[in-house]
């Protein structure tokens, strides 16, 4: 199964491979967010942890519909429900390799950004850290969304309509636990049901997912 | 590998019903029949993409190595690294074998969109050699494949063959081989599409 992770990094940041497109849409949307709401500093502070948030949740659906749909297209996906790794190692594999390449880098980019929006210093790293809690969540619900709608002409927006309401649990703790962190309350709350999350869907996605490409190979 | 009373459907509709054969080590069997008479369903069903309507397929688990009408092909990866893929993910080193037997050793280093249709196609039919899986399911392997190349496949085929694999070959072409022909049209499901399909399509 390793071999298929390390497959998918290498087409994500080979040429056409989309890496670092989820990264400039982050950067482009924080940027633009005080051209918007003004360069109000006490409001930029306020409002920093979901803008990053919500940007960096925008950034990880970019690249959602290309987890299955180029497999499907060349065929691949075929192949790997013959070859010997179960279906959910794969959904699996492709979940997490879809981390690595799409929302890492923005876990990582996120205090940059951050100073851009006058994130208090407290902030800081628990914005970090509720991001590398949070993302995997979205990285696997995105994965399954992708799996439903695989197959399907043009499905990148029906994947988005699907998924974005699934992403609304992850958003608000991630947020909830971003934004007490930096005002300095205790958060501990939030980053539980954070962490309570990703554990949740990472258990439990998998099996849906994958019973879901073995219906749409049919 | 035994087949009994097999019944197939493709998007629910019935296609191919009792579908009955055997098929020993080192044999192949040649499935013929009109564009969409259910030969690819046939394969499909067989290779547990599509759930039998009925009847029975008697098969060791996890020897099916199916060559599909695509690739699986990556465009970025060179030809060794899509074959090395596939090979570690059915646990096989078997790469360089499958290079030297479709000739592929000097286009190694050449990522997939830069070969032509014939070389694509061969080097999908070099996966089937990494797969070290002992029943070959073929699709039209020979299209867009030249004379020499078809000559390279048949060879191939035949090696597969003596080693004690079985092939299952949906072809409209002479690969040279000994091989049973079964013709899928004696087992149309009635009330199926008409052979040809297409009266479906344009209705």
């Amino acid at each position: 199964m390793s071999a298929l992770l390390l497959r998918d990094l290498k087409l994500a940041v080979r040429a056409g491979g989309g890496f670092g497109l989820g990264l400039a849409f982050f950067l482009i949307v924080t940027v633009l967010v005080p051209f918007g709401v003004g360069p109000d500093s006490g409001l930029l502070a306020r409002i920093a942890p979901g803008i990053l948030w919500v940007g960096a949740l925008l950034a990880c659906l970019l690249s959602l519909d290309r987890i299955f749909q180029l497999d499907w297209e060349d065929g691949s996906l075929e192949l790997l429900a013959t070859a010997p790794i179960p279906m959910e190692g794969v959904v699996l594999m492709k979940a997490l390799a879809h981390w690595l390449s799409s929302a890492l880098p923005l876990v990582l980019a996120a205090p940059v950004l951050g100073v851009l929006l006058n994130l208090p210093t407290a902030g800081y790293g628990w914005l970090m850290l509720s991001l590398a809690l949070g993302t995997p969540a979205l990285s696997m619900i995105g994965t399954f969304g992708a799996a439903l709608t695989v197959g399907l002409k043009r499905g990148g927006l029906l994947l988005s309509l699907l998924v974005l309401p699934l992403y609304v649990p992850t958003l608000i703790f991630g947020t909830e636990a971003a934004r007490r962190g930096a005002e300095g309350l205790a958060n501990a709350t939030p980053l539980l049901m954070l962490a309570g999350i990703t554990a949740g869907v990472t258990a439990l996605l998998p099996f849906a997912a994958a019973a879901v490409i073995r219906v749409n190979l049919r | 590998m035994r087949v009994e009373d097999l019944g197939c459907q493709r998007g629910g509709v019935p296609v191919l019903e009792g579908v009955s054969f055997t098929l020993a080590a080192g044999e192949a069997l040649a499935l013929r029949g009109p564009n969409g008479s259910g030969k690819t369903t046939l394969l499909r069903t067989i290779a547990g993409l599509q759930p039998p309507a009925g009847g029975r397929i008697e098969l060791a688990e996890d020897s099916v190595a199916y060559g599909a009408h695509a690739d699986g092909l990556k465009a970025t990866l060179t030809v060794a690294e899509n074959l090395a893929f596939w090979a570690a993910i059915h646990a096989c080193d078997k790469v360089s074998e499958a290079l030297e037997a479709f000739e592929l050793r000097p286009l190694a280093t050449r990522p997939a969109q830069k070969l032509s249709a014939g070389q694509k196609r061969r080097l999908g039919l070099a996966r089937l050699l990494v797969t070290g899986r002992p029943l070959w399911l073929l699709d039209e392997p020979t299209v867009s494949l030249d004379a020499d190349s078809v000559g390279l496949f048949g060879r191939a085929v035949r090696a597969h063959l003596s080693a004690g694999g079985a092939a299952l070959i949906a072809t409209h072409t002479d690969l040279g081989l000994e091989a049973r022909v079964l013709d899928v049209t004696a087992f149309a499901a009635t009330g199926g599409p008409a052979p040809g399909g297409f009266a479906e399509a344009f209705a």
